[in-house]
């Protein structure tokens, strides 16, 4: 089994001569590692994407718009990733955003994964049928197991989520009661000497 | 009195770092500290007559073991050599989380002596291999045997019975990665198990020693004196492969570099300092010119350094004997105020390192924050601006700006990484092939080339939107906001400059290691020993604190 340190290296080494800088280089290293670490296949991912971008030009994204289309190529996933981190404040304000014809998508997940951990939301990640739920770097929750990815993505759709309970106002009522059977009533000479007691709260 | 921390601007300079001595605060006096009551055990000794074979030696406290597992081997005198192109070595080492399985030990013979070609897994934490000193070794062997124990002029000279020549850990080669044990508090250090497989090692070599003495002469055989096993530690050469470590590690390096700073400062703080700590102080400096007498290197440029420190801690003893006041507030301020001004920066880090001596109140919980999870900086926070960085640069990394880059001195050199070895390597940029493939180690000269290119620009522009069309330069403006944080993290130095000598780099590494006697073979490999005059481990319960300036006594 390869060590996560081992796939960080030998990724970055590969990704500076697949043509990246060393700084976009380190972002693929850190993000194809949790990607491993997470059980998605980054790595198959990406020595087929490094190996068809030989052959094929892939757009490389620069600002992040609300709705994202193509000239015509596919988008490249490692420059989608590292743009959306760096402008994910300003994207945060649109709420979703869309990208059409995207190459490789798995690889954008970890990306994103790391955006949920710095914006402190969860992101909704769909497309073409699969989902993927960011949260906060700790955990991928997905739609799909062990179903091939498909490398290419016609519409994908970004949505960050607010953070919100994800139960009903009854569900957590009734478990709150519940816990209240742990509690003990206090007598009066107890609460004559608790804490602030015997004071007025005006001094 | 309030000391302000020294200026990252002049600690960091490579002469600087490469004057650091050893202190309490070394990964490998750390590591005795913790582990001193931890159960000791020799599992197994299997070793034919000559000494090859297996051994298992452990640590144990509670359910946790360390096992170190020995591969001796017979090797050729010719097949022998301390470079990293070697293939065979007279023994290979690794170490396990646990008890070894019967087929752990058959799993790992397949692979330990192979080293960089085998495959570990996670159940192996560090891996390495070491050849002897066939001098030394024969000649130990050779004198128990015939019931005599060896020459100690000898032995002196060399100090040690085997030499490492590479210990990895963090998963390299299929080794366990360090998140899988980040969180065991005995390991709460940098270095802690690399430095457990050193320390196993030596005890290794003195049992074959005795073992190969035995088997030639059962009648007459003597056992290597434990004083002499004291004083003997384990060799090791270090090339190169250290150097980028440091640079490639911002936030562990400042952690390393501020913990020292930070004890410094204290020391220098105290008004009063009682008797018996300016004993001890006063005691280890005395007693610390032998380990300087007794430094053994043919390098002229060591050899200086060495001659200057002597000169200077004789003058520095006359200054406290006969001149100094240590009854008078703030005594270690006034020391150190006199070192900077009367003696080499060699001698300032030697001392500054003795000082750490009688204060362990002080010294020990700085060990625990000298590790660091680079992670949680990683992300650029690129919601800041352009002026924000330009301020960053100029405050920071203000000698480096002066630098110009423009010539061929400031240039001459660049790192790359060796195909055959996969090791990082050093060549002129203007003589060899390469330097379009060097790795991003000329920090200096990025740092110069973003600060150039930050000049025109608005400074409210986004470092978002400046990374957009610069990517050629983010790794270097992560640095920046690394460095605005941990203000140690960067040496403020050029890195591929004409004068770049790499030993500096080496050595500020395994002076924080522990490593003694620094002796370079050329201004890019050194040959070092680690635990000479360290207790040995049945000794551990109970051993004097200051043993580094006892080795000879």
């Amino acid at each position: 089994m390869k060590s996560l340190s081992e796939i960080e290296t030998t990724v970055k080494r590969a990704s500076r001569a697949a043509g990246y800088s060393w700084g976009i280089a380190e972002e693929v290293g850190k993000s194809i590692k949790l990607s491993e670490l997470f059980g998605f296949s980054g790595i198959k991912n990406l020595n087929q994407y490094y190996q068809n971008k030989k052959k094929e030009n892939f757009e490389e994204i620069k600002l992040i718009h609300k709705i994202n289309k193509s000239a015509g190529s596919s988008f490249c996933p490692i420059m989608l990733g590292v743009n959306f981190i760096d402008q994910i404040k300003n994207i945060e304000t649109l709420k979703k955003c869309s990208v059409k014809n995207l190459a490789y998508p798995l690889l954008l997940l970890p990306f994103l994964s790391r955006g949920s951990e710095i914006i402190g939301k969860k992101l909704l990640f769909s497309f073409d049928g699969f989902k993927f739920l960011l949260n906060f770097n700790v955990s991928i929750s997905s739609n799909f197991w062990e179903k091939e990815i498909p490398i290419l993505a016609n519409q994908v759709e970004i949505s960050f989520i607010n953070n919100e309970d994800n139960f009903s106002n009854q569900d957590w009522k009734n478990l709150y009661k519940l816990a209240e059977d742990t509690f003990v009533e206090e007598t009066d000479s107890l609460k004559e000497s608790a804490a602030g007691a015997g004071l007025t709260d005006n001094d | 009195m309030n000391v302000e921390l020294r200026d990252p601007n002049i600690i960091m300079k490579l002469s600087r770092l490469g004057s650091f001595h050893q202190s309490r605060l070394s990964f490998l006096r750390s590591f005795l500290s913790e582990f001193k009551d931890w159960k000791y055990n020799r599992d197994l000794f299997d070793l034919d007559q000559e000494g090859y074979g297996t051994a298992v030696y452990s640590f144990k406290k509670k359910a946790r073991v360390y096992s170190l597992i020995c591969y001796a081997n017979k090797i050729n005198d010719d097949e022998r050599s301390d470079r990293v192109i070697a293939t065979k070595w007279d023994a290979a080492f690794t170490l396990h989380d646990g008890v070894p399985l019967k087929e752990d030990i058959e799993r790992l013979r397949n692979e330990v002596p192979k080293q960089e070609v085998g495959r570990l897994s996670y159940k192996e934490l560090t891996l390495s291999r070491a050849n002897k000193s066939v001098r030394i070794f024969d000649h130990v062997v050779e004198s128990l045997s015939n019931g005599n124990q060896p020459n100690l002029e000898l032995l002196e000279k060399v100090g040690y019975l085997y030499r490492t020549t590479a210990v990895y850990g963090s998963g390299k080669f299929g080794l366990a990665d360090r998140f899988r044990i980040k969180n065991r508090d005995e390991i709460n250090g940098p270095f802690r198990l690399e430095m457990m497989l050193v320390y196993l090692v030596r005890q290794f070599t003195f049992d074959q020693v005795n073992h190969v003495a035995k088997n030639r002469n059962p009648q007459l055989a003597v056992k290597l004196d434990s004083k002499i096993c004291r004083n003997l530690g384990i060799g090791n050469s270090t090339g190169l492969g250290m150097a980028p470590f440091i640079v490639n590690h911002p936030t562990l390096l400042n952690n390393w570099i501020l913990n020292r700073e930070i004890a410094l400062k204290k020391i220098r703080e105290i008004k009063i300092v009682k008797t018996q700590d300016r004993d001890l102080f006063k005691d280890c400096v005395k007693s610390s010119l032998k380990n300087i007498t007794s430094w053994n290197t043919e390098s002229e440029y060591q050899l200086k350094k060495i001659k200057l420190l002597l000169k200077d801690i004789k003058k520095f003893i006359n200054f406290l004997e006969n001149e100094f006041n240590f009854k008078k507030d703030y005594p270690f301020n006034k020391i150190y105020l006199w070192l900077e001004k009367e003696t080499c920066e060699e001698c300032i880090e030697y001392v500054v390192s003795i000082m750490m001596e009688p204060f362990g109140e002080i010294v020990q919980p700085l060990v625990g924050q000298m590790s660091s999870e680079e992670e949680k900086y990683f992300n650029i926070p690129t919601e800041r601006n352009v002026g924000d960085l330009k301020k960053i640069l100029k405050n920071k990394y203000s000698d480096i700006l002066k630098i110009n880059f423009q010539t061929k001195k400031s240039n001459q050199k660049f790192w790359f990484i060796s195909k055959n070895k996969e090791e990082p390597r050093l060549a002129n940029r203007f003589e060899e092939n390469g330097a379009d493939l060097e790795q991003p180690l000329a920090i200096a000269r990025d740092i110069k080339k973003l600060y150039e290119r930050l000049l025109p620009l608005k400074d409210n522009l986004r470092i978002n939107q400046f990374l957009i069309d610069n990517s050629d330069l983010r790794h270097v403006v992560r640095r920046a906001f690394i460095i605005e944080k941990f203000p140690y993290s960067e040496i403020q130095d050029n890195t591929i400059g004409e004068n770049l000598v790499p030993i500096d780099m080496l050595r500020l590494k395994l002076s924080f290691f522990g490593a003694l006697k620094f002796d370079p073979r050329s201004d890019k490999w050194l040959r070092i020993c680690m635990f000479q005059g360290a207790p040995l481990p049945n000794e551990l319960k109970n051993y004097d604190e200051q043993w580094v300036y006892k080795t000879h006594s």
